[in-house]
């Protein structure tokens, strides 16, 4: 079947405005967030309701024509990047939210809803969704789950999986898949769910989700800590952690970062510091006083140059959103921005922190480190211009060296963005064979033709 | 489509790659775009224009019928460039691509080109023609004809797009900038003024909304400026800007760099949202030109928007007893995005005796009334309005203030539309009447 046919074939189903093929309608969904990738796919469609997108996946399984499925393309690892002569499949028009059960404390929603969209309905309803990916104010929650998305409050409550208790699954042959229910114990059989959570599309198209709500936090505490030495700001965090202190947040942003988001957010941070820490603690008054004091103690300790408190929670909420900023705003400085998600054991902070400023400076490569400190994972970010062939050389040889000192400290590869394209050749290594092994055979046990995102994690 | 030979004109080409380049598509300009939010299609969202644009630059996308309409689909309010952390120059984008349309000529036909050339090309380079043109709604509207019109039926023999237009012309005030300054406000100049500044009085806002100049004279008048009125300035250009002409908007520039004296003056003050947006960058603008780059330096250096400038010169608050009533306030999308004035306006408000300042949600998101879009988009334009009147329903504000003449009258016709009693105007108008109502008490 030639993509002629297949998009005819659509359009008997679907209306005009859902099935896009023209060159201008497929150059803008021939990217998502990662630098670099580009892949003109051959339709787009942008299905509504449940039942088209089984149809969709018969013809295309039938076919054998491969499916990438995306929501806003936000993607960091190149996860919805198109495949040749790929259908796209974009579910942001599936965004509605289908209950709000306050008895059971969750939340049914369609794949497109925004995850601030879910933040801001819980916190109606009284209750609280903590996962906050950077991008919380629009990335899908269908991509968090596909990617298991993590965010800055990763280390006190978790990341996208702890707050999945069911899932509608498209297979690839059109067979509708419900698993998982409103139990907080169910041990019926395996727990399907868990292998769609971070699949990145490969195993099934999930359609619709069922989180866990719970009761926010009564109150918190932001804080600012100001460091003139990186190593520092990284050996508090540690501190911190040994002292059993869990904060809800504990970010990191380098000299660099500072100054792009600054010049963005204007909110007044620290031009001259080496390094800051954003710190949140949250929970019962009496606790969070008692946790934000002993931050503070600690982080002076540890030589930071100052500590500020945010005064008003306007503030503390400006803290954050800038923080949120920090990939984009790095841009600024230049055209081509490559983000990395190392993510290491939390002893061994400092070192990591330290190795990555290292290899910038052996390989002539400007980075931008910033991240989730709190939780070990750091995002070394390389500033540079991908026409620069040569440059780009060195980029990549700096990135494969600090993956495999993550490695070897017992870290991982990628903490939050998934494997998608860009980790795929460093994927093998970390894992090793026996965990290749069994993901392929899981892969051919749900997507025998492997329509379904091909080439994507491993081949 | 341009061939090969004329590849040197592509303006999109042309432009500096970095400014196509800077954005890396992270997707945060999605959801403060209100066309995407209508189609939820990338290609009508900001990340996905560019994404076009650079595919042009590129060569791997020809500027074609579908690039046009939907850059044309773009209201180009800017809130993209708020939202945007990589610091993308959406402006220079956006009026880049619609220029390089316009000269490949892909929505070229014989109507489009006559209402261009009559807008565009007559009437919007000559304040003279404008005022004709005011003085003749003026009597279509007070001689009892438009009653006459809307009431017998006459306007359902009126093309659809016409019709649905007429409701949308503004109402023309008696006098005119110039006849108000002339006959009252030169003489109010105060003695001994603390600066000396000048006022744009635009195109549409010296016809349908003189007063509004007439109440910000006073205001300015009332913290000690003298403000001049250079004869013989012209409109400021931004509608050719935003519409593809960027020659008459570099000749508009030029007109009014020539007879505003930059160097007398401590600010060229505009009360329009989207004027302002548009003057301050003449610098840009002009950045080839010789002649005119260095004045246009200066000139963008100092055009300040009202709310801007009473702030920064440190305001008088009214000491009048004002009357109790609820104010919600509507950011001009230039005002906010293009200019960054946000607060100001509010702190103006707020400073207004009687006045509570009511929150409108989504207060910065488009009206639908952007430049021309409420004419050339009407469906799309009128979707927004009404999310836009929803939201000020919901504050339970009487008066709607708001800083661009566009967004007064597209407000205006809402709120007739959804059968909303309202009273849109301008914040400089409120703070006016409270420094006139001082005078009345004594």
């Amino acid at each position: 079947m030639t993509a002629v046919d297949f998009i005819a074939e659509f359009r008997q189903f679907l209306k005009a405005d859902q099935v896009l093929n023209t060159p201008e309608d497929l150059s803008v969904y021939a990217f998502d967030g990662t630098a670099t990738l580009h892949q003109m796919p051959a339709c787009v469609v942008l299905p509504e309701q449940v039942e088209d997108i089984a149809r969709i996946l018969q013809i295309a399984n039938e076919n054998q024509i491969p499916v990438v499925t995306r929501g806003s393309g936000t993607g960091l690892a190149g996860g919805s990047v198109p495949v040749e002569g790929c259908i796209v499949l974009c579910l942001v028009r599936l965004n509605r939210i289908l209950e709000i059960d306050p008895r059971n404390l969750t939340m049914m929603v369609e794949p497109g809803v925004l995850t601030q969209k879910i933040a801001d309905e819980a916190a109606a309803a009284g209750l609280f969704y903590p996962p906050d990916p950077g991008s919380i104010k629009i990335s899908t929650i269908g991509g968090n789950v596909a990617n298991n998305s993590g965010g800055l409050r990763g280390l006190k409550y978790g990341v996208t999986r702890d707050y999945i208790m069911a899932l509608q699954v498209v297979l690839a042959d059109g067979q509708v898949l419900e698993t998982g229910t409103k139990c907080v114990k169910d041990v019926a059989g395996f727990t399907l769910k868990d292998l769609f959570i971070g699949s990145e599309g490969s195993l099934g198209v999930i359609t619709r989700i069922t989180l866990k709500l719970i009761p926010p936090p009564a109150t918190k505490k932001t804080m600012l800590g100001l460091f003139d030495h990186m190593t520092d700001a990284a050996q508090t965090i540690s501190a911190i952690i040994e002292r059993k202190i869990i904060p809800c947040t504990l970010e990191f942003l380098d000299k660099v970062t500072i100054k792009c988001v600054e010049d963005f957010a204007k909110i007044g941070l620290p031009l001259d510091a080496e390094a800051v820490l954003l710190m949140e603690v949250d929970g019962h008054p009496a606790e969070v006083e008692d946790a934000a004091g002993q931050v503070v103690e600690i982080a002076q300790q540890h030589g930071a140059r100052e500590v500020r408190l945010a005064a008003t929670a306007d503030e503390a909420l400006k803290l954050a959103s800038a923080r949120r900023s920090a990939f984009s705003a790095l841009a600024r400085l230049a055209p081509t921005v490559v983000l990395e998600d190392v993510t290491v054991p939390r002893s061994e902070l400092a070192r990591m922190v330290a190795y990555i400023q290292e290899v910038g400076q052996r390989h002539q490569v400007r980075i931008g480190t910033f991240g989730h400190m709190g939780d070990g994972n750091l995002h070394p970010t390389f500033l540079t211009d991908e026409r620069d062939k040569v440059e780009m050389e060195r980029v990549e040889a700096a990135m494969k060296e600090v993956f495999n000192y993550a490695v070897q400290l017992g870290g991982t590869i990628t903490g939050e963005h998934g494997v998608g394209l860009a980790k795929k050749p460093y994927l093998a290594d970390a894992l090793g064979p026996v965990a290749m092994d069994i993901m392929r055979r899981v892969k051919a046990s749900f997507d025998p033709h492997g329509i379904l995102n091909p080439g994507k994690i491993f081949d | 489509m341009s061939g090969a030979a004329e590849d040197g004109l592509n303006l999109l080409k042309n432009l500096d790659y970095s400014v196509v380049q800077q954005c890396m598509h992270c997707g945060m300009c999605l959801p403060t775009c209100p066309t995407y939010a209508v189609t939820l299609n990338e290609r009508s969202s900001p990340r996905g224009r560019i994404a076009m644009m650079r595919a042009i630059a590129d060569e791997r996308l020809e500027v074609s019928r579908i690039f046009a309409e939907e850059m044309y689909f773009c209201l180009g309010c800017l809130a993209c460039q708020t939202a945007c952390p990589a610091g993308v120059d959406y402006a220079t984008l956006f009026e880049s691509a619609r220029a390089e349309i316009e000269r490949v000529g892909v929505l070229d036909n014989p109507k489009r080109n006559a209402i261009r050339s009559f807008t565009l090309g007559k009437l919007f380079v000559s304040q003279k023609r404008l005022h004709f043109l005011g003085r003749l709604l003026r009597l279509y509207q007070r001689s009892g004809l438009q009653r006459l019109v809307r009431g017998s039926g006459l306007l359902r023999l009126m093309p659809k797009s016409l019709r649905e237009l007429e409701p949308l012309t503004p109402t023309v005030g008696a006098k005119f900038t110039r006849q108000l300054f002339e006959q009252e406000y030169r003489a109010k100049n105060p003695p001994q003024p603390k600066y000396r500044v000048a006022l744009l009085s635009g195109c549409i806002q010296d016809i349908a909304f003189a007063q509004v100049n007439a109440d910000t004279i006073c205001a300015l008048q009332e913290n000690g400026c003298e403000v001049v009125l250079p004869a013989a300035q012209q409109c400021c250009g931004s509608l050719h800007a935003h519409n593809g002409e960027v020659e008459s908007a570099r000749q508009l520039a030029r007109t009014n760099l020539d007879v505003f004296d930059l160097d007398s003056l401590d600010a060229v003050i505009v009360n329009a949202g989207g004027c302002g947006s548009h003057m301050r960058h003449y610098d840009h603008l002009l950045a080839d030109d010789a002649q005119y780059v260095q004045r246009a330096r200066q000139w963008s250096a100092k055009v300040k928007d009202i709310h801007e400038f009473l702030l920064e010169i440190n305001f008088r608050a009214p000491e009048a007893k004002g009357i109790e009533r609820k104010v919600t306030y509507h950011e001009s999308c230039h005002l906010k995005h293009g200019q960054k004035v946000s607060e100001a306006p509010r702190q103006i408000l707020n400073a207004i005796a009687g006045v509570e300042l009511v929150e409108l949600a989504e207060a910065d998101w488009c009206c639908g009334s952007a430049g021309i879009y409420n004419i050339t988009q009407p469906e799309t334009s009128m979707q927004l309005l009404d999310r836009k009147m929803g939201h000020i329903a919901a504050t339970g504000a009487q008066i709607v203030a708001t800083g661009n003449p566009g967004c007064c009258i597209q407000i205006e016709h809402g709120g007739q539309r959804s059968g909303i009693e309202l009273e849109v105007v301008h914040p400089i108008s409120l703070l006016a009447d409270a420094y006139r109502a001082e005078k009345e008490e004594v």
